[in-house]
């Protein structure tokens, strides 16, 4: 009889049928595709894309030059030359971030005591040439202006979690 | 000089005329078919499917198309250069020279002869040869096995075809598609996929499949696991022939259905608001159904292992389909409903 059953679900087509049945009613269903250019899907305030050197409110920049980030680096793709300024505070002559080494792990950003080094909430960084991923002080710095709305906006979010 | 004209110039023009005619709509459709199928499994999977080149993604075929034209054709150092060029052109000659027998309306066909199947059946039974010269002119053991692979799956099913057809011719009693399709005229109860017929309807459908190496026994494009199939060596244009080919193939397919079961050019329905629609286009609409269930079927199941394609093959469908021609054969006795010879 189970024999009988099977044979007979086999040549009515039953099992085919189901299925075709599936992706008919799968064919109007809304679609999940995000246009990307145009779309974007939400992103975490932890979301860790291209790094910025932040600045105070005042302009000062705020990294010390304590090095904790290039130590803690593991793909040693940060790079600190520093040297005392005229007014006698310590400042980096050099901060060099080699993208192409990156592996946007955040521990720089966790090891910097003054929230300077971020890595902040864009990821459409890419570039023609190697040459353009690797980021000096001026672009970092750079980054940091254009980005700090939302970076602070980020970091006041994550704050209750720290 | 008068005669000349009349009698070889302006019957040629004509015929050249009916090529370009029914050529270039078909080409159209092998295009928009690439992008209908993309939209349609896209659909099916919850994509958009393409949507950027042009509005809703129409330009994506000129755009693919473009690219294959001005991309280099590799010849591999090995390969028997004039075969391996011969092979894609081959395919899709006769994936076009089919077209010639196909009904698209009441006398609208470029060659309405007698034996239309028997042409039909021969030209896709040569396009196997295609496929061979493919696999042996790359000389690649992985293209030469693809087109073992490949032509022994289209002889296969092109035996349950054979069958299936026949039903089909036993009940009309000639082979000209016209009449095939004129035994139907009527409306959707005349129909032969409405009929005993009904589970021959279902094996042609499911061989049609086969044939055109079509999903789930597309075995040649299963890249992953079998090292796609007797198109490994081609690239370009040479390639672009094959897909041409291979899609000209599918409406070919779904053309013959349309005349072996589902009526043809015939409205479905014998009365006004149906009858208004020419049948050309009643014709295209019907294609248009089939090739859906093609890509649907493409989208819903998994692929079949060879072994289980040639199980069903030789094992289900030939049996199948031999059963329903002596059902067939001496239903039509039994009862004296032999149609006479030439047709109803």
């Amino acid at each position: 009889m189970a024999n009988l059953d099977r044979t007979a679900r086999s040549f009515l087509l039953s099992e085919l049928a189901q299925g075709m049945s599936l992706t008919l009613r799968t064919l109007f269903r809304r679609k999940y595709t995000l246009n990307y250019p145009y779309e974007k899907g939400p992103l975490s305030p932890r979301f860790r894309g291209e790094h910025v050197l932040r600045r105070y409110p005042n302009g000062e920049e705020r990294c010390i030059a304590c090095k904790l980030c290039e130590a803690i680096c593991p793909a040693q793709a940060i790079t600190i030359e520093a040297e005392p300024r005229e007014d006698g505070s310590r400042r980096t002559t050099r901060y060099d971030i080699d993208m192409t080494k990156c592996i946007y792990c955040g521990y720089c950003q966790e090891a910097c005591p003054v929230d300077a080094i971020v890595e902040g909430p864009n990821f459409e960084f890419a570039a023609e040439t190697r040459e353009e991923l690797f980021y000096n002080k001026a672009k970092l710095l750079a980054n940091g202006d254009r980005w700090e709305p939302e970076i602070a906006a980020n970091i006041a979010l994550d704050a209750p979690y720290r | 000089m008068a005669d000349f004209l009349n009698i070889y110039v302006l019957p040629a023009a004509w015929i050249v005329g009916g090529v370009i005619l029914i050529v270039v709509p078909i080409l159209l459709s092998v295009a928009y078919l690439t992008l209908a199928e993309r939209k349609v499994i896209g659909w099916m999977q919850l994509r958009k499917g393409p949507n950027v080149v042009g509005p809703f993604g129409l330009l994506q075929p000129i755009a693919d198309g473009l690219k294959l034209f001005f991309k280099e054709t590799i010849i591999p150092s090995g390969a028997n250069r004039v075969l391996f060029i011969l092979a894609p052109v081959v395919t899709f000659v006769l994936s076009l020279a089919a077209w010639a027998v196909i009904p698209f309306g009441a006398g609208i066909v470029l060659s309405d002869i007698n034996v239309g199947f028997l042409y039909l059946f021969a030209i896709s039974s040569l396009g196997v040869y295609g496929i061979i010269i493919a696999g042996w002119a790359s000389n690649s053991k992985y293209a030469f096995l693809g087109a073992l692979r490949s032509a022994a799956q289209m002889v296969s099913y092109e035996v349950s075809i054979g069958f299936v057809i026949i039903t089909v011719l036993l009940s009309v009693g000639s082979l000209n598609l016209s009449k095939i399709v004129m035994a139907q005229a009527g409306g959707i109860h005349h129909w032969f996929a409405f009929s005993p017929l009904l589970p021959m309807f279902v094996v042609f459908f499911i061989s049609a499949l086969a044939e055109t190496n079509r999903a789930p026994f597309d075995l040649p494009e299963a890249e992953a696991e079998l090292v796609s199939g007797y198109n490994v060596e081609y690239s370009a244009m040479t390639f672009a022939m094959f897909f041409l080919g291979e899609y000209a193939n599918m409406i070919l397919m779904s053309g013959m259905t349309s005349i072996l079961f589902l009526g043809g050019w015939t409205s479905p329905l014998p009365f006004a608001p149906f009858t208004w629609l020419p049948g050309p286009l009643w014709f295209a609409l019907k294609i248009a159904a089939v090739l859906f269930v093609f890509l649907w079927v493409r989208a819903t199941f998994p692929r079949y292992r060879y072994d289980q394609l040639m199980r069903l093959g030789w094992k289900v469908f030939i049996p199948l389909s031999l059963l329903w021609v002596v059902l067939t054969a001496g239903w039509l006795l039994i009862f004296d409903k032999v149609p006479p010879a030439g047709g109803v």
